[in-house]
């Protein structure tokens, strides 16, 4: 424990989030080991690894879709524990963008929007309606604002899923493989609006295979297998010359498929 | 057959109505009493109402109405037959649309527990804005289904000395020996009641169906 303090020491000051030593167990089975990582403000993290490694599991800790059992997860400052009231106030300055995108069906795009700035944050109906209205404009979809879902191609869906999840105006964003479920025409339109998200400083952590994403907009790239952190490295260093064997084999899987 | 005896059966089709209310309203407050903390992830409850609603899919309603006016009765609680018929078809109904309705929640998909939670909504707009709606849509084939059987079922509540159509029925054709005729009309008036919500809960399945396709 004595170390403890040092790894706060860095972790805190200019980081979004700080996750020291974080485990995670689904019962018998470890998902997380020893996850140490501080993403500044302002930073944009790629976050990749085969199936199974624990991309998702990682990123749905920090807003507590996952409890985790060991360690410390920091979000703005807010030490988030096992309570209603720090998970909740973590969960106001975190947005989270799904593969499946799990819009609201029975609510028209622009309920979608909507709600959830009127029930959390206490916007009136006409600040929430103003707000989830400018940011379909920039999601390039303001036009469908009266449609449902279901009446959206995927990428369009995907891409009010963004909108509504940048109406609570969160600090940071958290992708979980956001293109993956789309038809390949689509996955652009939607990358399009990450990196315009990335240009305007918005703390992003994003688990994809675009690796044509991670190298235009990625600070870091973190390669993760069976639960572990096991390399870290901007982009250019990580495509050129990964350190570990696993990271190389990887790479060299999913270019290949490419 | 006189307009006395057409109005004592209309008397008697009247408090089937409002026992099918009742038991159905009744049985909708309680019930989802029932599926919230059915699905509340909390242990405790999840076993306690698992039992409950064993417990009254398990015995024979006739059996509840009994152990409600009767067993009451014998521990000195004197319920006039109206309440405690109220009270019996209330327990029942809230035990299988609390069972239907937990179906229903569950039916959901998970990502829209995720994304609401994600959007940091409380548990309270989580059900109420999300997950409810969504819900009672794809219950609605087995909720008619289910207030169709309440409304026959009704006819058990003649066990416990009260007077609605089945017990007027019978009432009637004691008087007027007509048993035929009499349980004929009878019949003829729980079918228009039932009938219409068959083909209209028929009629919103197959809409689900071609809907989640
Ligand atoms: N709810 C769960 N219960 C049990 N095991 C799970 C659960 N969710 C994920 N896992 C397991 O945890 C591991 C990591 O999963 P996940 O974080 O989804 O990986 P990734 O996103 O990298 O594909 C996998 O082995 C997966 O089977
Ligand atoms: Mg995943």
């Amino acid at each position: 424990m004595t170390s403890h303090t040092d790894i706060d020491a860095t972790a805190t000051g200019e980081a979004m989030i700080a996750m020291s030593r974080v485990e995670k167990w689904y019962g018998a089975f470890k998902a997380l080991t020893d996850i140490n990582l501080a993403v500044r403000k302002g930073e944009r993290i790629v976050l990749c690894g085969p199936s199974g490694s624990g991309k998702s599991t990682l990123i749905r800790c920090i807003n507590h879709l996952e409890s985790y059992q060991k360690g410390e997860i920091r979000v703005g400052g807010t030490l988030l524990g096992n309570n209603a009231r720090t998970i909740d106030a973590v969960r106001r300055e975190v947005g989270m963008v799904f593969q499946h995108f799990n819009l609201f069906p029975h609510m028209t795009v622009l309920q979608n929007c909507m709600l959830a700035p009127m029930r959390s944050l206490g916007a009136s109906k006409a600040e929430a309606e103003a707000s989830a209205r400018s940011l379909l404009g920039r999601v390039k979809i303001v036009e469908q604002a009266d449609k449902y879902p279901a009446q959206l191609s995927g990428g369009q869906q995907q891409r009010v899923a963004i909108a509504r999840a940048l109406c609570m105006r969160p600090k940071v964003m958290l992708f979980d493989e956001p293109t993956s479920a789309l038809d390949p025409e689509m996955v652009k339109e939607v990358l399009d609006t990450m990196i315009g998200l990335a240009e305007e400083g918005m703390t992003m952590i994003c688990v994809t295979h675009e690796m044509g994403f991670a190298r235009k907009v990625a600070d870091r790239v973190i390669f993760m297998s069976e639960g572990e952190i096991v390399e870290e490295a901007p982009p250019a260093a990580f495509f050129t010359a990964p350190r570990q064997e696993r990271t190389r084999k990887f790479l060299g899987e999913i270019l290949h498929a490419h | 057959m006189g307009q006395g005896e057409l109005l004592f059966l209309l008397a008697g089709l009247k408090w089937t109505v409002a026992l099918s209310a009742i038991g159905f309203i009744g049985g909708g407050l309680a019930g989802l009493g029932v599926a919230l903390l059915r699905t509340s992830g909390v242990p405790l409850l999840e076993r306690i109402t698992a039992s409950y609603i064993a417990l009254f899919q398990g015995t024979p309603l006739l059996m509840q109405l009994f152990v409600v006016y009767y067993g009451l009765a014998l521990l000195g609680l004197r319920l006039d037959a109206w309440v405690a018929v109220a009270i019996g078809f209330t327990l029942h109904a809230s035990a299988y649309l609390g069972e239907i309705w937990r179906g229903s929640i569950e039916a959901v998909p998970r990502g829209q527990t995720e994304a609401a939670k994600a959007l940091s909504l409380s548990y309270v707009s989580r059900m109420k804005d999300v997950i409810l709606p969504q819900a009672i849509r794809i219950s609605l084939p087995a909720t008619i289904g289910f207030l169709v059987q309440l409304i026959k079922g009704t006819s058990l509540a003649a066990i416990v000395g009260f007077t609605e159509l089945t017990r007027a029925g019978n009432i009637v054709s004691n008087q007027i020996f007509q048993p035929l005729t009499v349980f004929a009309l009878v019949g003829a008036l729980y079918f228009l009641m039932c009938w219409p919500l068959s083909i209209y809960g028929a009629h919103l399945e197959r809409r689900f169906a071609v809907s989640s396709r």
